[in-house]
């Protein structure tokens, strides 16, 4: 479960030691943006460290590499790629070759180190308009893609506009990446919302950004973290009302009748497939019943 | 010959560490100045003088600033130190 993920810069060790204990599901160590070009070396060795001695536990690790039209990419893989880290997110992902190039590395280092083909999984950061237009063929190109990550800030900039908090700019790329990565049955996450200050504005957008179908959304601030993950997980009502159309579609069963109704609606297929869902996300969150 | 040139790493933030190498003529000097001196200021030359040793570095002078690293970052900064004056004696 990955409501939450935190953006954690890869060369700070006064964030990244505390990045178990600030509610996120997920952090992403990152070894790109938020590391200088030459400091890439002690990043690199500062997050393996790090994974290697504090473990995170109950955190998922992703790490965010370097893009393929850099040098450091591979030296990333290197020291990243044993350490089993759950997800590696690729920056810049524009088409299904960018994914092979990275999963092709990633599968001659799995059968160096003895690992099983697509132990660790790749998370593609689409930032580019080309990427958006690929987003499919991205999010289906290898066994290896476990979800899509939209990265509104940069993909504004190839676009030529504004960013805003409202994000009008990129709702068509939201629509796109939650269709794509439904279409190829992975998860999908959505931009960070950069404003740390607006707590009004983070909730809207993470309001939004559930609405559209995204699976969790990333923070590049631990004061968003609360809120994404208060928005992404589902209320007593959900669940309530998740246990109630499985328990009335189990006593329809029983009578032998074909169709079922609750309160008044009928409940077909699409309404059971989201109960389902909202009990698996209350049971990993520990708020499950028993009886189911 | 000594095959390492000078070298530094890290920064002055808090749980942290600044460290530089660089070749002296004989021996190995490890000079510490650490907030938690009191505490931990053996065992951090003493894990500053086993990686030296481990990664057969010698005749050196290292100096540390630590702002409360945990060993962790502090293995990886020397890690990181090491390489670089290697790399940078490449370089020469």
């Amino acid at each position: 479960m990955r409501r939450s993920m935190l953006f954690l810069p890869g060369n700070a060790p006064n964030m990244i030691l505390s990045g178990d204990c600030l509610g996120a599901d997920a952090i992403i160590l990152d070894l790109e943006d938020a590391v200088a070009p030459d400091q890439k070396d002690a990043a690199r060795v500062l997050v393996r460290n790090a994974i290697k001695y504090l473990q995170f536990p109950g955190v998922e690790k992703i790490i965010r590499i370097n893009s393929l039209d850099t040098p450091y990419w591979k030296k990333d893989l290197d020291e990243m790629v044993p350490l089993k880290p759950e997800l590696i997110m690729t920056p810049k992902t524009s088409c299904a070759a960018d994914v092979l190039e990275f999963d092709a590395y990633m599968s001659e280092l799995e059968d160096k180190l003895g690992f099983e083909r697509n132990t660790v999984k790749l998370l593609p950061l689409i930032e580019t308009a080309l990427g958006v237009e690929n987003a499919f063929a991205i999010a289906s190109a290898s066994k290896r893609v476990a979800a899509i990550f939209l990265g509104a800030e940069d993909l504004s900039a190839d676009l030529h506009c504004k960013r805003t908090k409202e994000g009008k700019e990129i709702l068509y790329a939201r629509g796109r990446m939650v269709m794509a990565a439904r279409a190829a049955n992975v998860d999908v996450y959505d931009t960070p919302f950069t404003d740390v200050n607006d707590d009004e504005g983070i909730r809207i957008d993470a309001e939004f950004a559930k609405g559209l179908g995204f699976t969790g959304k990333a923070s590049i601030s631990p004061r968003h973290v609360g809120v994404i993950n208060e928005v992404f997980s589902p209320t007593q009502k959900d669940i309530d009302y998740a246990y109630e159309v499985m328990e009335a579609i189990r006593i329809g069963k029983e009578q032998g009748k074909g169709a079922v109704s609750l309160h008044g609606k009928m409940i077909d297929a699409p309404i059971v497939a989201r109960a389902q869902q909202t009990i698996d996300m209350a049971v990993a969150l520990g708020l499950g019943r028993e009886e189911c | 010959m000594n095959t390492l040139k000078k070298a530094s790493c890290g920064t002055m933030e808090s749980s942290d560490a600044y460290m530089e190498l660089e070749p002296i003529e004989a021996g190995t000097q490890i000079e510490l100045q650490s907030v938690v001196e009191h505490q931990f200021g053996d065992s951090i030359r003493a894990l500053a003088a086993e990686m030296l040793k481990e990664e057969g570095v010698e005749n050196v002078k290292l100096s540390i600033v630590d702002r409360g690293a945990l060993e962790c970052t502090l293995r990886a900064r020397l890690e990181t130190l090491i390489g670089r004056a290697r790399e940078e004696a490449a370089h020469a």
